[in-house]
Protein backbone atom coordinates (compact mmCIF):
# COMPACT_ATOMS: atom_id res chain seq x y z
CA UNK A 1 0.00 0.00 0.00
CA UNK A 2 1.18 3.53 -0.37
CA UNK A 3 2.34 5.90 2.18
CA UNK A 4 1.75 9.87 2.68
CA UNK A 5 4.41 12.08 2.90
CA UNK A 6 4.61 15.45 4.34
CA UNK A 7 7.28 17.86 3.46
CA UNK A 8 8.17 20.70 5.82
CA UNK A 9 10.44 23.61 5.36
CA UNK A 10 12.56 21.49 2.85
CA UNK A 11 15.32 23.64 0.93
CA UNK A 12 18.19 22.35 -1.29
CA UNK A 13 21.12 23.55 -2.93
CA UNK A 14 23.31 23.16 -5.69
CA UNK A 15 26.58 24.61 -3.83
CA UNK A 16 25.84 27.98 -3.79
CA UNK A 17 22.48 28.10 -5.43
CA UNK A 18 19.49 27.94 -3.64
CA UNK A 19 17.19 25.71 -5.81
CA UNK A 20 14.23 25.07 -3.29
CA UNK A 21 12.83 27.39 -1.00
CA UNK A 22 10.96 26.23 2.08
CA UNK A 23 8.79 23.65 0.46
CA UNK A 24 5.79 22.58 2.50
CA UNK A 25 3.68 19.85 0.82
CA UNK A 26 1.38 17.02 2.00
CA UNK A 27 1.56 14.36 -0.39
CA UNK A 28 -1.45 12.13 0.08
CA UNK A 29 -1.41 8.54 -0.22
CA UNK A 30 -2.74 5.92 -3.09
CA UNK A 31 -3.03 9.33 -5.55
CA UNK A 32 -1.18 10.60 -7.88
CA UNK A 33 0.25 13.99 -6.93
CA UNK A 34 1.49 16.27 -10.21
CA UNK A 35 3.82 18.70 -10.07
CA UNK A 36 4.22 21.20 -13.21
CA UNK A 37 6.37 24.65 -13.60
CA UNK A 38 8.94 25.64 -16.32
CA UNK A 39 12.01 24.24 -16.97
CA UNK A 40 14.53 24.62 -14.19
CA UNK A 41 12.19 25.95 -11.46
CA UNK A 42 13.09 22.81 -8.81
CA UNK A 43 10.65 20.07 -9.25
CA UNK A 44 12.47 17.83 -10.40
CA UNK A 45 14.76 18.41 -7.74
CA UNK A 46 12.05 18.62 -5.16
CA UNK A 47 11.60 14.64 -6.30
CA UNK A 48 15.20 13.97 -5.99
CA UNK A 49 15.07 15.06 -2.34
CA UNK A 50 12.08 12.64 -1.83
CA UNK A 51 14.43 9.26 -2.52
CA UNK A 52 17.56 11.26 -1.36
CA UNK A 53 18.41 11.18 -4.88
CA UNK A 54 19.78 14.66 -4.49
CA UNK A 55 22.63 13.99 -2.01
CA UNK A 56 24.48 11.77 -4.70
CA UNK A 57 25.35 15.01 -6.04
CA UNK A 58 28.76 15.80 -4.32
CA UNK A 59 27.60 20.23 -4.55
CA UNK A 60 24.02 19.32 -3.39
CA UNK A 61 22.60 20.05 0.12
CA UNK A 62 19.16 19.45 1.78
CA UNK A 63 17.78 20.83 5.02
CA UNK A 64 14.37 20.24 5.99
CA UNK A 65 12.14 17.30 6.67
CA UNK A 66 10.24 14.74 4.63
CA UNK A 67 8.02 12.10 6.87
CA UNK A 68 7.11 9.29 5.29
CA UNK A 69 4.33 7.49 7.16
CA UNK A 70 5.43 7.66 11.21
CA UNK A 71 9.02 7.66 9.43
CA UNK A 72 11.58 10.94 8.80
CA UNK A 73 14.18 9.87 5.91
CA UNK A 74 15.93 12.25 6.35
CA UNK A 75 16.77 11.06 10.30
CA UNK A 76 16.06 8.32 10.82
CA UNK A 77 16.43 5.90 8.16
CA UNK A 78 19.70 5.54 5.82
CA UNK A 79 19.42 6.66 1.88
CA UNK A 80 19.51 3.18 0.86
CA UNK A 81 16.46 2.39 2.93
CA UNK A 82 14.79 5.67 1.22
CA UNK A 83 15.53 3.86 -1.80
CA UNK A 84 13.98 0.84 -1.08
CA UNK A 85 11.00 2.24 -0.19
CA UNK A 86 10.69 5.12 -2.86
CA UNK A 87 10.76 4.07 -6.45
CA UNK A 88 11.85 5.99 -9.05
CA UNK A 89 11.18 6.49 -12.97
CA UNK A 90 13.53 9.03 -14.94
CA UNK A 91 13.03 11.24 -17.92
CA UNK A 92 14.83 8.77 -20.21
CA UNK A 93 14.42 5.24 -20.22
CA UNK A 94 17.55 3.83 -18.38
CA UNK A 95 17.81 0.10 -18.33
CA UNK A 96 20.62 -1.36 -17.96
CA UNK A 97 22.42 -2.69 -21.15
CA UNK A 98 24.18 -5.62 -20.28
CA UNK A 99 21.17 -7.31 -18.93
CA UNK A 100 18.37 -9.31 -19.96
CA UNK A 101 14.74 -8.19 -19.33
CA UNK A 102 14.74 -10.62 -16.74
CA UNK A 103 18.02 -10.12 -14.71
CA UNK A 104 16.63 -5.85 -15.21
CA UNK A 105 13.82 -6.79 -13.41
CA UNK A 106 15.45 -8.89 -10.63
CA UNK A 107 18.16 -6.13 -10.51
CA UNK A 108 16.68 -4.60 -7.32
CA UNK A 109 16.10 -7.65 -5.61
CA UNK A 110 19.21 -9.57 -6.58
CA UNK A 111 21.43 -6.59 -5.83
CA UNK A 112 20.29 -7.05 -2.41
CA UNK A 113 21.28 -10.26 -2.24
CA UNK A 114 17.81 -12.05 -2.39
CA UNK A 115 18.25 -15.19 -4.62
CA UNK A 116 14.77 -17.58 -4.47
CA UNK A 117 14.53 -18.60 -8.38
CA UNK A 118 10.75 -18.96 -7.46
CA UNK A 119 9.94 -16.31 -5.63
CA UNK A 120 11.79 -14.03 -8.58
CA UNK A 121 9.74 -16.01 -11.23
CA UNK A 122 6.96 -14.98 -9.75
CA UNK A 123 8.30 -11.04 -8.73
CA UNK A 124 9.26 -10.41 -12.26
CA UNK A 125 6.03 -11.56 -13.91
CA UNK A 126 4.39 -9.43 -11.51
CA UNK A 127 6.06 -6.59 -12.18
CA UNK A 128 5.92 -6.82 -15.67
CA UNK A 129 2.20 -7.58 -15.63
CA UNK A 130 1.84 -4.25 -13.31
CA UNK A 131 3.71 -2.89 -15.71
CA UNK A 132 1.91 -3.99 -18.67
CA UNK A 133 4.63 -4.96 -20.43
CA UNK A 134 4.46 -8.64 -19.77
CA UNK A 135 2.57 -10.01 -23.15
CA UNK A 136 5.04 -8.10 -25.17
CA UNK A 137 8.36 -9.41 -23.71
CA UNK A 138 7.30 -13.23 -22.17
CA UNK A 139 8.70 -14.88 -25.09
CA UNK A 140 11.94 -13.48 -24.80
CA UNK A 141 12.83 -13.10 -20.61
CA UNK A 142 16.01 -14.10 -20.56
CA UNK A 143 16.90 -13.85 -24.26
CA UNK A 144 16.63 -10.28 -25.13
CA UNK A 145 18.87 -7.45 -23.79
CA UNK A 146 16.68 -4.18 -22.34
CA UNK A 147 18.34 -2.41 -24.30
CA UNK A 148 17.13 -3.80 -27.48
CA UNK A 149 12.97 -3.01 -26.63
CA UNK A 150 11.74 0.09 -28.12
CA UNK A 151 11.93 3.32 -26.00
CA UNK A 152 8.14 2.97 -24.39
CA UNK A 153 8.82 -0.82 -23.83
CA UNK A 154 12.15 0.68 -22.08
CA UNK A 155 10.42 2.91 -19.77
CA UNK A 156 7.62 0.03 -19.02
CA UNK A 157 11.04 -2.30 -18.20
CA UNK A 158 12.22 0.96 -15.65
CA UNK A 159 8.56 1.00 -14.31
CA UNK A 160 8.28 -2.54 -14.09
CA UNK A 161 12.12 -2.36 -12.57
CA UNK A 162 10.84 0.08 -9.58
CA UNK A 163 7.81 -1.97 -8.82
CA UNK A 164 9.68 -5.40 -8.30
CA UNK A 165 11.33 -4.16 -5.32
CA UNK A 166 7.78 -3.68 -4.11
CA UNK A 167 8.21 0.15 -3.43
CA UNK A 168 5.41 2.19 -1.26
CA UNK A 169 6.30 5.64 -3.51
CA UNK A 170 6.80 5.60 -7.26
CA UNK A 171 8.40 8.98 -8.28
CA UNK A 172 8.17 9.74 -12.20
CA UNK A 173 10.45 12.69 -13.37
CA UNK A 174 8.61 13.09 -16.81
CA UNK A 175 8.47 9.83 -17.63
CA UNK A 176 6.75 10.08 -20.98
CA UNK A 177 8.72 13.47 -22.06
CA UNK A 178 10.84 11.21 -24.55
CA UNK A 179 8.20 9.06 -25.56
CA UNK A 180 5.40 9.11 -28.54
CA UNK A 181 2.18 9.37 -28.29
CA UNK A 182 0.85 5.89 -28.38
CA UNK A 183 3.90 4.66 -25.58
CA UNK A 184 3.03 8.32 -23.28
CA UNK A 185 -1.11 6.85 -23.46
CA UNK A 186 0.43 3.92 -22.43
CA UNK A 187 2.35 5.06 -19.50
CA UNK A 188 -1.05 7.34 -18.12
CA UNK A 189 -3.06 4.18 -17.96
CA UNK A 190 -0.02 2.49 -15.95
CA UNK A 191 -0.25 5.57 -13.76
CA UNK A 192 -4.04 5.16 -13.47
CA UNK A 193 -3.72 1.50 -12.19
CA UNK A 194 -0.82 1.80 -10.21
CA UNK A 195 -2.43 4.57 -8.10
CA UNK A 196 -4.59 1.67 -6.06
CA UNK A 197 -1.55 0.36 -4.70
CA UNK A 198 1.21 3.25 -5.09
CA UNK A 199 1.28 7.03 -4.34
CA UNK A 200 2.45 8.32 -6.85
CA UNK A 201 4.44 11.74 -7.81
CA UNK A 202 4.86 12.69 -11.27
CA UNK A 203 6.88 15.65 -12.94
CA UNK A 204 5.46 16.60 -15.99
CA UNK A 205 6.10 19.52 -18.62
CA UNK A 206 2.84 18.54 -19.74
CA UNK A 207 -0.51 20.16 -18.36
CA UNK A 208 -3.22 18.31 -20.29
CA UNK A 209 -1.39 14.86 -18.82
CA UNK A 210 -1.14 16.49 -15.02
CA UNK A 211 -5.39 17.01 -15.93
CA UNK A 212 -5.83 13.49 -16.87
CA UNK A 213 -3.80 11.95 -14.13
CA UNK A 214 -3.41 13.70 -11.14
CA UNK A 215 -5.72 13.86 -8.14
CA UNK A 216 -3.90 16.90 -6.62
CA UNK A 217 -1.10 19.45 -8.65
CA UNK A 218 1.28 21.87 -7.58
CA UNK A 219 2.67 24.49 -9.38
CA UNK A 220 6.65 25.39 -8.90
CA UNK A 221 7.71 28.63 -9.93
CA UNK A 222 11.87 29.74 -9.26
CA UNK A 223 12.05 27.25 -6.97
CA UNK A 224 8.80 28.14 -4.67
CA UNK A 225 5.54 26.12 -4.21
CA UNK A 226 3.50 28.89 -5.60
CA UNK A 227 -0.05 26.77 -5.44
CA UNK A 228 -0.56 23.33 -4.54
CA UNK A 229 -4.27 22.31 -4.68
CA UNK A 230 -6.60 20.10 -6.43
CA UNK A 231 -5.95 19.53 -10.35
CA UNK A 232 -9.46 20.19 -11.08
CA UNK A 233 -9.25 23.82 -9.09
CA UNK A 234 -5.41 24.86 -9.99
CA UNK A 235 -6.61 24.00 -14.16
CA UNK A 236 -9.89 25.65 -13.59
CA UNK A 237 -9.94 28.30 -11.41
CA UNK A 238 -6.35 28.93 -9.85
CA UNK A 239 -5.69 30.76 -6.88
CA UNK A 240 -2.77 32.71 -7.99
CA UNK A 241 -1.79 34.89 -11.04
CA UNK A 242 0.76 33.19 -12.03
CA UNK A 243 -0.69 29.67 -12.01
CA UNK A 244 -3.10 31.02 -14.10
CA UNK A 245 -0.43 33.04 -16.02
CA UNK A 246 1.18 29.42 -16.68
CA UNK A 247 -1.35 27.33 -17.52
CA UNK A 248 -3.07 29.21 -19.78
CA UNK A 249 0.97 29.53 -21.54
CA UNK A 250 1.20 32.67 -21.15
CA UNK A 251 5.15 32.61 -20.24
CA UNK A 252 7.40 28.70 -19.42
CA UNK B 1 17.75 32.28 -55.12
CA UNK B 2 16.37 29.69 -57.02
CA UNK B 3 19.59 27.84 -58.00
CA UNK B 4 20.92 27.84 -54.31
CA UNK B 5 21.13 24.35 -53.45
CA UNK B 6 22.46 23.80 -57.31
CA UNK B 7 25.88 23.66 -57.16
CA UNK B 8 27.77 24.37 -60.74
CA UNK B 9 30.08 21.66 -62.73
CA UNK B 10 33.22 22.05 -61.57
CA UNK B 11 31.93 22.28 -58.17
CA UNK B 12 30.87 18.82 -58.80
CA UNK B 13 34.11 17.47 -60.67
CA UNK B 14 36.15 18.84 -57.32
CA UNK B 15 33.72 17.41 -55.01
CA UNK B 16 34.17 13.89 -56.51
CA UNK B 17 37.64 14.39 -56.84
CA UNK B 18 38.34 15.14 -52.49
CA UNK B 19 36.06 12.25 -51.80
CA UNK B 20 38.41 9.59 -53.67
CA UNK B 21 41.44 11.38 -52.31
CA UNK B 22 40.41 10.97 -48.83
CA UNK B 23 39.31 7.19 -49.65
CA UNK B 24 42.53 7.01 -50.56
CA UNK B 25 44.42 8.09 -48.13
CA UNK B 26 42.31 6.01 -45.96
CA UNK B 27 42.76 2.77 -47.45
CA UNK B 28 46.35 3.50 -47.93
CA UNK B 29 47.03 4.32 -44.14
CA UNK B 30 45.27 1.29 -43.40
CA UNK B 31 47.43 -1.25 -45.80
CA UNK B 32 50.40 0.86 -43.58
CA UNK B 33 49.10 -0.44 -40.63
CA UNK B 34 48.41 -3.83 -41.49
CA UNK B 35 51.68 -4.35 -43.57
CA UNK B 36 54.62 -4.98 -40.87
CA UNK B 37 51.81 -6.96 -39.15
CA UNK B 38 51.39 -10.17 -41.70
CA UNK B 39 55.05 -9.09 -42.95
CA UNK B 40 56.48 -10.83 -39.56
CA UNK B 41 53.47 -13.35 -39.67
CA UNK B 42 54.71 -14.41 -43.20
CA UNK B 43 58.52 -14.29 -42.28
CA UNK B 44 57.88 -16.21 -38.61
CA UNK B 45 56.10 -18.61 -40.66
CA UNK B 46 58.82 -19.17 -43.25
CA UNK B 47 61.79 -18.97 -40.60
CA UNK B 48 60.13 -21.04 -37.85
CA UNK B 49 57.56 -22.94 -39.59
CA UNK B 50 59.83 -25.87 -40.76
CA UNK B 51 61.96 -26.28 -37.19
CA UNK B 52 57.95 -27.04 -35.80
CA UNK B 53 57.85 -30.82 -34.58
CA UNK B 54 56.12 -32.68 -31.82
CA UNK B 55 59.63 -32.50 -29.98
CA UNK B 56 59.43 -28.78 -29.90
CA UNK B 57 56.81 -29.03 -27.63
CA UNK B 58 57.24 -32.05 -25.86
CA UNK B 59 60.87 -32.01 -25.00
CA UNK B 60 63.38 -29.65 -23.01
CA UNK B 61 66.32 -27.61 -24.36
CA UNK B 62 69.10 -30.26 -25.39
CA UNK B 63 72.78 -29.18 -23.92
CA UNK B 64 75.08 -27.63 -26.44
CA UNK B 65 76.52 -29.58 -29.11
CA UNK B 66 73.43 -32.26 -29.20
CA UNK B 67 70.77 -31.49 -32.13
CA UNK B 68 66.94 -31.41 -31.52
CA UNK B 69 65.37 -30.58 -28.20
CA UNK B 70 62.76 -28.13 -27.80
CA UNK B 71 61.35 -25.46 -25.68
CA UNK B 72 58.51 -27.32 -23.92
CA UNK B 73 59.72 -26.01 -20.08
CA UNK B 74 59.86 -22.67 -21.67
CA UNK B 75 56.32 -22.25 -22.97
CA UNK B 76 55.07 -23.80 -19.46
CA UNK B 77 57.37 -21.38 -17.74
CA UNK B 78 55.87 -18.18 -19.63
CA UNK B 79 52.46 -19.87 -18.68
CA UNK B 80 53.15 -20.09 -15.11
CA UNK B 81 54.92 -16.32 -14.83
CA UNK B 82 51.85 -14.95 -16.89
CA UNK B 83 49.58 -17.21 -14.46
CA UNK B 84 51.54 -14.83 -11.17
CA UNK B 85 51.90 -11.61 -13.46
CA UNK B 86 47.54 -11.63 -14.17
CA UNK B 87 46.98 -13.04 -10.67
CA UNK B 88 49.03 -9.88 -9.28
CA UNK B 89 47.96 -6.82 -12.36
CA UNK B 90 44.86 -7.48 -12.67
CA UNK B 91 43.16 -7.66 -9.56
CA UNK B 92 45.53 -4.47 -8.59
CA UNK B 93 44.71 -2.57 -11.99
CA UNK B 94 41.01 -3.38 -11.77
CA UNK B 95 40.52 -2.16 -8.57
CA UNK B 96 42.65 0.93 -9.00
CA UNK B 97 40.75 1.79 -11.66
CA UNK B 98 37.16 1.44 -9.60
CA UNK B 99 38.87 3.81 -7.18
CA UNK B 100 40.09 6.46 -9.89
CA UNK B 101 36.28 6.70 -11.51
CA UNK B 102 34.39 5.99 -8.91
CA UNK B 103 35.14 6.44 -5.28
CA UNK B 104 37.89 9.17 -5.29
CA UNK B 105 37.48 10.97 -8.75
CA UNK B 106 38.47 14.23 -7.62
CA UNK B 107 40.55 13.49 -5.11
CA UNK B 108 44.42 14.37 -4.32
CA UNK B 109 45.56 11.36 -4.08
CA UNK B 110 43.83 9.91 -7.49
CA UNK B 111 45.60 12.84 -9.18
CA UNK B 112 48.71 10.99 -7.69
CA UNK B 113 47.75 7.41 -8.97
CA UNK B 114 46.84 8.66 -12.33
CA UNK B 115 50.08 10.26 -12.51
CA UNK B 116 52.36 7.35 -11.41
CA UNK B 117 49.85 4.92 -13.31
CA UNK B 118 51.20 7.27 -16.56
CA UNK B 119 54.86 7.72 -15.34
CA UNK B 120 54.97 3.54 -14.67
CA UNK B 121 53.57 2.99 -17.92
CA UNK B 122 56.59 4.59 -19.48
CA UNK B 123 59.50 3.11 -17.25
CA UNK B 124 61.75 0.98 -19.61
CA UNK B 125 61.25 -2.97 -18.89
CA UNK B 126 64.27 -3.17 -18.34
CA UNK B 127 64.29 -0.78 -15.02
CA UNK B 128 61.29 -2.57 -14.39
CA UNK B 129 63.62 -5.73 -14.03
CA UNK B 130 66.42 -4.44 -12.24
CA UNK B 131 63.90 -2.78 -9.78
CA UNK B 132 62.43 -5.92 -8.93
CA UNK B 133 65.86 -7.73 -8.80
CA UNK B 134 66.54 -5.39 -5.94
CA UNK B 135 63.34 -6.01 -4.13
CA UNK B 136 62.83 -9.79 -4.68
CA UNK B 137 65.52 -11.13 -5.96
CA UNK B 138 68.16 -9.60 -3.59
CA UNK B 139 66.74 -10.24 -0.35
CA UNK B 140 65.61 -13.86 -1.16
CA UNK B 141 69.49 -14.45 -2.72
CA UNK B 142 67.83 -16.42 -5.46
CA UNK B 143 66.43 -16.18 -8.92
CA UNK B 144 62.87 -17.26 -9.00
CA UNK B 145 59.90 -17.61 -11.40
CA UNK B 146 57.69 -15.77 -8.17
CA UNK B 147 60.19 -12.81 -8.66
CA UNK B 148 59.95 -12.53 -12.55
CA UNK B 149 55.87 -12.96 -12.60
CA UNK B 150 55.91 -9.98 -9.97
CA UNK B 151 57.97 -7.69 -12.70
CA UNK B 152 55.41 -8.49 -15.29
CA UNK B 153 52.16 -8.03 -12.97
CA UNK B 154 53.72 -4.56 -11.90
CA UNK B 155 54.12 -3.86 -15.50
CA UNK B 156 50.38 -5.01 -16.44
CA UNK B 157 49.47 -2.41 -13.48
CA UNK B 158 49.20 1.00 -15.30
CA UNK B 159 47.81 0.08 -18.23
CA UNK B 160 44.61 -2.22 -16.74
CA UNK B 161 44.34 0.35 -13.97
CA UNK B 162 44.34 3.32 -16.78
CA UNK B 163 41.37 1.68 -19.12
CA UNK B 164 39.59 0.57 -16.47
CA UNK B 165 38.85 3.95 -15.03
CA UNK B 166 38.21 5.26 -18.75
CA UNK B 167 35.69 2.28 -19.36
CA UNK B 168 34.08 3.31 -16.25
CA UNK B 169 33.68 7.13 -17.05
CA UNK B 170 32.20 5.72 -19.97
CA UNK B 171 29.31 4.36 -18.39
CA UNK B 172 26.16 6.53 -18.65
CA UNK B 173 25.30 8.25 -15.29
CA UNK B 174 21.88 7.19 -15.60
CA UNK B 175 22.89 3.60 -15.41
CA UNK B 176 24.20 4.76 -11.98
CA UNK B 177 21.45 6.33 -10.65
CA UNK B 178 19.36 3.93 -11.59
CA UNK B 179 20.82 1.32 -9.59
CA UNK B 180 21.06 3.74 -6.31
CA UNK B 181 17.49 4.17 -6.95
CA UNK B 182 16.57 1.04 -6.57
CA UNK B 183 18.52 0.60 -3.22
CA UNK B 184 21.12 -0.77 -3.98
CA UNK B 185 24.21 0.15 -1.86
CA UNK B 186 27.01 2.26 -3.79
CA UNK B 187 29.57 -0.52 -3.83
CA UNK B 188 27.72 -2.68 -5.18
CA UNK B 189 26.35 -0.84 -7.64
CA UNK B 190 29.90 -0.12 -8.53
CA UNK B 191 31.18 -3.89 -8.79
CA UNK B 192 27.53 -5.39 -10.20
CA UNK B 193 26.22 -2.29 -12.70
CA UNK B 194 28.99 -0.02 -13.58
CA UNK B 195 31.63 -2.39 -13.70
CA UNK B 196 29.79 -5.23 -15.38
CA UNK B 197 28.72 -2.59 -18.13
CA UNK B 198 31.74 -1.69 -18.83
CA UNK B 199 33.46 -5.16 -18.57
CA UNK B 200 33.56 -5.47 -22.52
CA UNK B 201 36.19 -2.16 -22.60
CA UNK B 202 37.78 -3.63 -18.80
CA UNK B 203 39.04 -7.37 -20.75
CA UNK B 204 40.21 -5.57 -23.18
CA UNK B 205 42.70 -3.74 -21.63
CA UNK B 206 43.50 -6.73 -19.13
CA UNK B 207 44.54 -8.07 -22.76
CA UNK B 208 46.62 -5.82 -23.66
CA UNK B 209 48.53 -5.30 -20.92
CA UNK B 210 48.68 -9.32 -21.03
CA UNK B 211 49.29 -9.55 -24.61
CA UNK B 212 51.95 -6.68 -24.02
CA UNK B 213 53.96 -8.26 -20.86
CA UNK B 214 53.62 -11.71 -22.80
CA UNK B 215 56.57 -11.02 -25.04
CA UNK B 216 58.86 -9.23 -22.55
CA UNK B 217 62.09 -10.21 -22.28
CA UNK B 218 63.93 -7.58 -19.97
CA UNK B 219 62.26 -8.04 -16.44
CA UNK B 220 63.21 -11.18 -16.95
CA UNK B 221 66.50 -11.27 -17.15
CA UNK B 222 67.48 -10.81 -13.68
CA UNK B 223 64.01 -12.39 -11.95
CA UNK B 224 63.18 -15.60 -13.91
CA UNK B 225 66.67 -15.96 -15.07
CA UNK B 226 65.67 -18.64 -17.68
CA UNK B 227 66.27 -22.33 -16.72
CA UNK B 228 67.75 -25.26 -19.41
CA UNK B 229 65.48 -27.90 -17.32
CA UNK B 230 61.49 -28.77 -16.14
CA UNK B 231 61.12 -26.54 -13.39
CA UNK B 232 57.70 -26.03 -11.86
CA UNK B 233 58.60 -23.79 -8.46
CA UNK B 234 58.24 -20.85 -8.04
CA UNK B 235 60.89 -20.48 -6.05
CA UNK B 236 63.36 -21.54 -8.39
CA UNK B 237 64.27 -19.99 -11.89
CA UNK B 238 62.30 -20.76 -14.50
CA UNK B 239 62.29 -20.49 -18.38
CA UNK B 240 60.50 -18.56 -20.43
CA UNK B 241 59.73 -18.77 -24.15
CA UNK B 242 60.68 -14.61 -24.80
CA UNK B 243 64.13 -15.48 -22.74
CA UNK B 244 64.60 -19.13 -24.31
CA UNK B 245 64.29 -17.07 -27.87
CA UNK B 246 66.84 -14.22 -26.75
CA UNK B 247 69.17 -17.03 -25.58
CA UNK B 248 69.25 -19.10 -28.65
CA UNK B 249 69.15 -16.22 -31.31
CA UNK B 250 72.33 -14.73 -29.53
CA UNK B 251 73.95 -18.31 -29.79
CA UNK B 252 76.59 -18.97 -32.95
CA UNK B 253 74.57 -22.56 -33.64
CA UNK B 254 72.32 -22.54 -36.73
CA UNK B 255 70.28 -24.85 -35.53
CA UNK B 256 69.34 -22.86 -32.02
CA UNK B 257 68.76 -20.03 -34.67
CA UNK B 258 66.09 -21.94 -36.55
CA UNK B 259 64.43 -23.05 -32.68
CA UNK B 260 64.79 -19.36 -31.62
CA UNK B 261 62.56 -18.38 -35.15
CA UNK B 262 60.24 -21.22 -34.24
CA UNK B 263 59.93 -20.61 -30.86
CA UNK B 264 59.06 -17.00 -31.78
CA UNK B 265 56.28 -17.79 -34.43
CA UNK B 266 54.82 -20.08 -31.04
CA UNK B 267 54.43 -17.04 -28.97
CA UNK B 268 52.81 -14.64 -30.79
CA UNK B 269 50.52 -17.91 -32.09
CA UNK B 270 50.03 -18.49 -27.99
CA UNK B 271 49.35 -14.81 -27.41
CA UNK B 272 47.08 -14.90 -30.47
CA UNK B 273 44.76 -18.04 -28.93
CA UNK B 274 44.69 -17.00 -25.06
CA UNK B 275 43.56 -13.31 -26.30
CA UNK B 276 40.97 -14.96 -28.75
CA UNK B 277 40.00 -17.55 -26.04
CA UNK B 278 39.49 -15.12 -23.37
CA UNK B 279 37.30 -13.18 -25.58
CA UNK B 280 35.08 -16.05 -27.09
CA UNK B 281 34.61 -16.83 -23.31
CA UNK B 282 33.47 -13.33 -21.96
CA UNK B 283 31.45 -12.42 -25.41
CA UNK B 284 29.55 -15.70 -25.53
CA UNK B 285 26.61 -14.96 -22.77
CA UNK B 286 26.23 -11.36 -24.63
CA UNK B 287 22.31 -11.02 -25.54
CA UNK B 288 20.75 -10.12 -28.29
CA UNK B 289 20.70 -6.01 -28.55
CA UNK B 290 22.66 -5.89 -25.99
CA UNK B 291 24.83 -2.66 -26.57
Amino acid sequence: MGVGIQVTNLNAWYSTNHALLDINLPIPANQATALIGPSGCGKSTFVRCLNRMHETNPIARVTGSVRMGDIDIYEDVSPVEVRRRVGMVFQRPNPFPTMSIYDNVAAGLRLNGFRNRRILDEVVERSLKNAALWDEVKGDLKKKSGASLSGGQQQRLCIARALAVDPEVLLMDEPASALDPVSTAKIEDLIFQLKSQYTIVIVTHNMQQAARVAERTGFFLNGKLVEFDSTHKIFTNPGDKRTEDYITGRFG
Amino acid sequence: MTNHYKSSAANRIWRTVANHAATGLAVLSTILVVAPLIAIFIYLLYKGASSLNLAFFTQIPKPVGESGGGMANAMVGSGILLAVASSLGIPIGIAAGIFLAEFGRFSRLANAVRFTADVLNGVPSIVMGISVYSLIVLPLKHFSALSGGVALGIMMIPTITRTTEEMLLMVPHAVREAALALGVPNWRSVLSITLRTASPGVITGCMLAYARVAGETAPLLFTAFGNQFWSLNLNQPIAALPLQIYVYALSPYDEWHRLAWAGALVLIFLIVVSVSLVRYVTTRGVLKGAS
